[in-house]
């Protein structure tokens, strides 16, 4: 691992200021998307900024109409706590569902969203709920957030501290894992709320999507028998060793299905 | 680049060295304090042999800084037994042949002891669920499934 130093941030503000002050810093939250680059030297920042002691961005606060996610959440708290379980059990799902109960210990909601993997779980249920990005800076819209592979809206320093979710009126999240590392192949995610639904994939593109066709067919009726027969084009989308571009446009619509049906 | 001096408890005692920020808290363990029971077994962070608990809980130590430990409480698969006596889960992996070269085995065995913690008796498919971040390239998991399951009955028996 190339050489860096390391700065343990005490609160949001001393967090930021760091930022500012030092060059290539990086955020260090769990570390789980940050650190396995670094020892295979494909990442290479010159100062972390550690923010596992900052208090102020955990934590989980739920009332009748939102679930807010502090920046430094853990999955497992996400995936254990009863009043997201019962505001929003796709999204307890989804968090019980990343990587595994080693990497659910330290990995957060906040890195997970800026990192941007475009395999990664938590960024479907950030679109595909509509929810709110609140940072030191602004808040961001979900619908503006990401903007391709490993990109977001983010700014240089600029730090997420909290995610605020809308309750839906149901939700799923599906998702054909890498047998391996448990990131999607392909993952979909449905929402419903009054007449508006969101459809959602990870595993296939740049970065997370909406389908629209999938969206369009599933407002004028929300049950798998809509969408049987869309077809995703398959051009554009990922094709590696695990799948190719037309299996994983296969995927999309079998897995939208199979969300639909356990939509709660 | 400047180093650290950082104190943490490790299997219940409190020690303390110099470390550099890139240091990993697997080879502070390893290399600092010789606790090599932990072992290294991908630079992925997908295998799990590297697992220690942090304040109670299953972490990869291969991907944590050993300074980000300061002042925390670490335990190694080398706290886990009482002198000579064997931790009930590592006599249950022992009866149930459930290593073979055992390179794996630190790190299944401190999963194992993180798992029934949050689930005193797991099912075999939470046990196989819960062991998704652990690999073996020998036994194919049967044995480890068993051995937890003696395991965390061994356990509750001696609660
Ligand atoms: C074996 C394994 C399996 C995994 N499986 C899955 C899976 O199935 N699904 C899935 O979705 N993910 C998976 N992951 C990734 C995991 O969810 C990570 O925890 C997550 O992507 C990153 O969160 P982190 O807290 O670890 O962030 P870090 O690794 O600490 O940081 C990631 C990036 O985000 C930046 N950052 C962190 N916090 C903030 C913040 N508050 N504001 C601004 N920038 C910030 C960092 O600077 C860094 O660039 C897996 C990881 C591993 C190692
Ligand atoms: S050494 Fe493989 S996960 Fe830590
Ligand atoms: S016993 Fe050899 S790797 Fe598991």
């Amino acid at each position: 691992m190339y050489e860096f130093d390391y700065h343990k941030a005490k609160n949001v503000k001393d967090a930021v200021a760091i930022a500012k002050k030092q060059d290539e810093a990086k955020y260090l939250a769990g570390g789980m998307s940050l650190v396995p680059p670094m020892k295979l030297r494909l990442a290479k920042p010159g100062n972390l900024i550690d923010l596992n002691e900052v208090g102020e961005l955990a934590g989980i606060k739920v009332d009748g109409k939102t679930v807010a996610v502090g920046a430094m959440t853990r999955h497992e708290s996400v995936a254990e706590s009863k009043d997201v379980k019962k505001a929003i059990p796709a999204l307890a799902k989804l968090a019980g569902g990343i990587g595994d109960p080693q990497v659910r210990h330290r990995g957060t909601i906040g890195g997970s969203l800026a990192n941007s993997d475009p395999a990664a779980c938590y960024p479907t249920a950030v679109l595909g709920l509509g929810a709110t990005i609140e940072t030191d800076q602004r808040k961001i819209a979900a619908d503006d957030f990401f903007t391709g592979l490993f990109e977001t809206a983010l700014k240089e320093g600029e730090l997420i501290t909290k995610v605020v979710f809308p309750v839906p009126d149901k939700a799923c999240y599906i998702k054909f894992p890498n047998p391996a590392s448990r990131f999607s192949i392909v993952g979909v995610f449905v929402s419903k709320k009054g007449n508006e639904v969101r459809c959602v994939v990870t595993g296939a593109g740049p970065c997370v999507f909406r389908v629209k066709g999938i969206e369009d067919a599933l407002k004028k009726d929300f049950s798998p028998k809509a969408i049987e027969n869309y077809k995703h084009p398959a051009s554009g989308l990922n094709s590696d060793i695990h799948g190719s571009a037309e299996y994983r446009a296969h995927l999309i619509t079998v897995l939208a299905k199979r969300a639909v049906a356990g939509a709660e | 680049m400047a180093t650290h001096k950082v104190t943490m408890k490790v299997n219940g005692k409190a020690v303390s060295g110099e470390v550099e920020s890139r240091t990993l808290l697997v080879h502070f363990l390893r290399e600092t304090l010789r606790l090599t029971g932990t072992h290294v077994g991908c630079d992925t962070s997908q295998c799990g042999a590297c697992t220690v608990h942090m304040n109670g809980e299953s972490v990869k130590s291969c991907s944590l800084f050993a300074v980000q430990c300061e002042g925390q409480d670490i335990q190694t698969i080398e706290g886990v037994a009482t002198g000579d006596q064997l931790h009930p889960m590592q006599q249950a992996f022992k009866d149930n042949h459930g290593l073979q070269c055992g390179y794996c085995t630190p790190g299944m065995i401190m999963t194992a002891l993180d798992m029934v913690r949050r689930i005193p008796s797991p099912s075999e498919q939470e046990i196989r669920k819960n062991l998704e971040g652990n690999m073996c390239r020998c036994t194919g998991y049967h044995n480890i499934v068993k051995s937890i399951a003696a395991g965390a009955k061994a356990m509750a028996g001696a609660r």
